[in-house]
């Protein structure tokens, strides 16, 4: 096998890109300085696809396909921001507003919200859709954290980080759809969760503030993850 | 077992059954059970014994025969049917045997809901006993597997599918030779063969009745298939709401394994195939085939990013073949009869029969199996014989939640893949819903919509959310709340779900939606601007 | 303080343990055969409940979060006991299409509970289905495992009546 097939030629938004083959789009971009939105996806954390915000279009498939989840392949011509996507991403992120309860002005991530930012730099200013505004509770049993349900997107990090870089899984989802939750155990406080270990890990990767420390108010909560790919960079070490 | 072995079988099998003259057959499958047709049977077994005709006559119980909605069902050797049968008729009937029909329960089958029909998939439905392997065996069954076995290579297994031009009845309709050779060239240490029996489309009941008529021939398929693909372990994935089935399906495997025809060293060719029965719980999307997959894992059925497609990376990763019932059920007769045979039923494209859940504001409501290429006028007006009580035809609607409603102006379309997605509606499964001038074409699509939104599995924004503001805007129209403004923001969700969901579910959502609003604008129109519905439904709803 | 050993204490002494012991061992004794499991707890004990779901989840070395999610994710599943009588209501698209929801409204007035609910003293639990397979019979309505088909508002009444009136 020549070295060539390790190495894949491809053109996002009209810029010629080298690719090591199965890496993804979104990989590519990234070393490239090409942004691309995106939500449920995080380096260092496995691949769900789930939030749809990185849809691309790939000249000749029939559909759109998610950056995050998909392997470059020889001469792939990727477009990422065409009007069309760029509408899309619109509606989505409008979505997430009103599904839950956002209300930046009182919220600990103020300003330094994944959700917040996103709104602004597609330059959504009113929804059209109608509010939805449901009955959600927030959990302050923990003694040092907060769970916000209002503020939750399901994007599912919390419950990534949990399984696959603390070990512990104490975090997952419950129900379906528009019902669905993240939830602690068995759907308890979280205070009371046996298989917590308090590392907080899953409040540093929520990109809204639906996961804080206690005691922050308003704008107060700026996440850090700077352990993320640090940690995953000293367990590639040590296999 | 050698192919002789199973023609000895055969032989006895067809030997006993000549030796007894007379037979009644009654159809114990789910339809005619809930009218208490298994009353009907101990009856009618009572009343044989009890008259000391043993010997001469025999009742058994068999799977559907199709006219579900004038059950019981009963027939008898000399192909007389009988409708609405109780358990008093029993002597009658008994009587009829060596006379005249009872002429009060008689059905003829001249009738062209029989006539118009052609059986491949449902031959042995109605005939033979579903729980007795010697019955399928004498009806050729496992026939089909030895001629595999014993004459062919797995290459020439599937290129006999491909030549047949058999595609998937799961509802994509995707070619099965071409998954089969996908599979079977997959690198994989172990592969999998997955019987996807999850039938989710709320109006339709093909694969149950198969699976309570005829399990074996399903069986046979998979055996067939993992042959092909060089899988050694099955699952058969089935609702839990199906308890019949599963019952059958598990004396069905263990009939197969006693006689060696399934296990280890298969008819002595090294071959071996496990089969295990999945249960579903209740979630609709899991017949989505990465979503089945995490279920059979033990997980949440939430589906994933394809590609990779269960072909190259499946259950544990390993190439996996998912074919839906219907499909398995076309193999064996496809063997045994070639594929030139096959190829010449049906279209260009849509090779074969396939069998519809004919049901709604239809006289004849039932399974029927029909030739592709049929129009949906000779299915719902011949077959289904026409609307009842002097009403008019309004829609038919095919492919459940993820299919359309088509209007009388597209009657005569042939019943082919193609032709049913260009009218923006889809072959899917075989749900087939008659509805007439009473149904409301709004509210139906509303009903769908509050299927997909709680069937959602909720991990991708555009189905989770999308599904529900939908679903808000077509209650608002029923309501008679909404405004035009709605109507034009209910198209736009309807292209974005469509076009970013993750899965086929929220990529199909909108098909009852869209499909309606290019048959029946005039009645969203109606509801928005004149609060009216024009079939009654809305209004009643209102002051009710 | 709970221990975790390397097999979980059997929630009570009830002999119905010793199904899901063996179906759990059939199943691998790993998570994949959590939702197998889940059935026969479901169908031995007629629901799942905080202490089965326990149990299983540390027999498989599922994570409790896990479990829960998968126990409700499945609508099959239910967290709640029945009640003594149980009516489910066909939604189907044939049962839609021939009036089934009516048949729901009745219910819900009679009962003044919602589907998935039971009554407060016990009796009745009403539940919704997604097509029995008698689409042809259709409305249909199961009253505790049997089928009845081409359901009106009145027999559903009359059913109802009936029961109670067995039970006083
Ligand atoms: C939401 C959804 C539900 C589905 N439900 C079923 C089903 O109930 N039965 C089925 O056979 N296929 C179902 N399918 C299609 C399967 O994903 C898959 O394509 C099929 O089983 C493949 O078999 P086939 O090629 O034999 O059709 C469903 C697909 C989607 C997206
Ligand atoms: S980042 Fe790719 S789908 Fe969310
Ligand atoms: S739709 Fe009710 S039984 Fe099929």
């Amino acid at each position: 096998m020549s070295s060539t097939d390790h190495v894949k030629t491809l053109k996002i938004d009209g810029r010629d890109c080298s690719a090591r083959a199965g890496e993804t789009i979104l990989d590519v971009a990234r070393e490239n300085n090409i942004p691309i939105l995106r939500l449920c996806e995080l380096e260092g954390l496995s691949t769900v696809g789930a939030c749809r915000l990185c849809l691309v279009e790939i000249k000749g498939a029939r559909k759109l396909l998610p950056a995050c989840a998909t392997a470059v392949d020889e001469g792939m011509e990727v477009t990422t921001n065409s009007e069309r996507l760029q509408s899309y991403r619109r509606m989505i992120v409008e979505m997430l507003f009103t599904e839950g309860n956002h209300v930046c002005s009182v919220c600990v991530s103020n300003g330094h919200c994944e959700l917040q930012a996103m709104a602004q730099t597609l330059g959504i200013t009113h929804m059209h859709l109608p509010y939805r505004y449901p009955k959600k509770q927030v959990d302050a049993s923990h003694e040092r954290f907060v769970l916000d349900h209002n503020r939750c997107i399901l994007c599912t990090r919390c419950v990534r980080v949990c399984d696959e870089i603390e070990g512990a899984h104490t975090w997952d989802v419950m129900g379906r759809g528009i019902d669905s939750k993240v939830i602690t155990d068995l759907n308890q406080p979280w205070g009371s969760s046996e298989s917590c270990t308090g590392c907080g890990k899953c409040v540093h990767v929520c990109p809204t503030g639906a996961l804080f420390e206690k005691g922050r108010s308003v704008a107060e909560m700026e996440k850090r993850r700077q352990f993320l790919p640090y940690l995953t960079l000293m367990r590639e070490e040590r296999q | 077992m050698t192919p002789e072995e199973l023609e000895e079988i055969r032989q006895n099998e067809l030997e006993a059954q000549q030796s007894v003259p007379q037979r009644i057959h009654v159809c114990v499958a789910a339809g005619c059970l809930s009218c208490q047709s298994e009353a009907v049977k101990d009856a009618l077994t009572r009343e044989v014994d009890h008259r000391g005709l043993g010997g001469r006559c025999k009742v058994k119980g068999v799977g559907c025969m199709g006219l579900c909605s004038e059950g019981p069902l009963v027939s008898t050797h000399s192909g007389q049917l009988y409708q609405h049968v109780t358990a008093a008729d029993a002597g009658k009937i008994i009587d009829s045997l060596d006379a005249a029909p009872v002429s009060r329960l008689a059905i003829s089958t001249d009738i062209p809901f029989f006539e118009r029909q052609k059986k491949i998939v449902l031959e042995n439905s109605g005939t033979i006993d579903p729980e007795r392997i010697e019955e399928y065996i004498a009806q050729n069954g496992y026939r089909a597997l030895m001629r595999a076995l014993t004459e062919m290579t797995p290459q020439e297994v599937i290129a006999e599918i491909t030549a047949s031009g058999l595609r998937g009845r799961g509802g994509a309709g995707y070619p099965t030779g071409l998954k089969w050779g996908t599979v079977a060239k997959a690198p994989g240490a172990q592969k999998f063969v997955v019987c996807n029996a999850d039938e989710g489309d709320p109006g339709a009941f093909m694969d149950r009745s198969v699976l309570e008529s005829d399990p074996h021939r399903v069986i046979e398929g998979m055996l067939i298939a993992a042959y092909a693909v060089g899988a050694s372990e099955g699952y058969i994935y089935v609702r839990a709401e199906y308890p019949l089935a599963i019952k059958r399906l598990k004396t069905a495997i263990r009939q197969a394994e006693r006689l060696g025809l399934l296990g280890a060293d298969i008819c002595g060719t090294g071959f071996k195939l496990r089969i295990d029965l999945r249960l579903g719980a209740g979630a609709f999307v899991c017949g989505e085939e990465t979503a089945l997959i995490a279920s059979i894992e033990g997980k949440r059925g939430t589906p994933r990013s394809r590609p990779p497609y269960p072909a190259m990376a499946g259950l544990l990763g390993q190439p996996t073949l998912i074919n839906n019932v219907e499909t398995f059920a076309n193999v064996p007769p496809i063997l045994r009869n070639g594929s030139a045979w096959y190829a010449q039923i049906g279209t260009e494209k849509s090779k074969g029969t396939k069998v519809f859940a004919l049901a709604g504001r239809v006289r004849n409501t039932g399974l029927v199996e029909v030739p592709m290429g049929i129009s949906l006028r000779e299915i719902v007006f011949d077959i289904g014989g026409g609307i009842p009580d002097g009403k008019q035809f309004k829609a038919v609607q095919t492919g459940g939640p993820s299919g359309g409603c088509l209007p009388a102006e597209a009657l005569d379309m042939p019943v082919e893949y193609e032709s049913l997605a260009q009218a923006g509606s889809i072959m899917g499964s075989g749900g087939m819903i008659v509805m007439d001038e009473s149904s409301c074409m709004v509210d139906v699509a509303r009903y769908f919509m509050d299927f997909c939104m709680t069937e959602s599995c909720g991990k991708c924004i555009p189905c989770r959310v999308g599904t529900y503001q939908m679903h808000r805007i077509l209650t608002a129209i029923t309501e008679m709340t909404a405004t035009e403004q709605d109507l034009k923001l209910m198209e736009e969700l309807c292209d974005l779900v469509k076009n970013t969901s993750l899965c086929g579910l929220g990529q199909s959502a909108p098909n009852p939606v869209l499909s309606t609003l290019k048959y029946f604008l005039d009645e969203y129109k109606a509801h928005v601007h004149e609060h009216r519905c024009l079939a009654g439904v809305c209004q009643e709803k209102a002051t009710v | 303080m709970v221990t975790y050993g390397s097999k979980p204490a059997l929630p009570s002494a009830d002999k119905r343990w010793k199904l899901v012991d063996a179906t759990m061992r059939k199943a691998g004794g790993n998570g994949r055969g959590l939702i197998e499991t889940l059935h026969t707890v479901q169908e031995a004990f007629g629901y799942l409940d905080e202490d089965a779901l326990r149990y299983v989840a540390l027999s498989l070395r599922v994570p409790l979060s896990r479990a829960y999610g998968v126990a409700t994710f499945y609508h099959f599943f239910t967290l709640k006991p029945g009640g003594r009588h149980t009516c489910v209501i066909c939604l189907g698209t044939a049962c839609y299409i021939k009036g089934a929801q009516h048949l729901l409204e009745t219910m819900q007035q009679t009962l003044s509970i919602a589907p998935g609910e039971t009554t407060p003293d016990g009796e009745v639990s009403l539940l919704t289905a997604r097509c029995l397979g008698s689409c042809g019979l259709a409305p249909a309505v199961v009253y505790d495992q049997e089928v009845a088909g081409k359901v009106d508002p009145a027999s559903l009444r009359s059913h109802l009546e009936k029961w109670a009136h067995h039970d006083s």
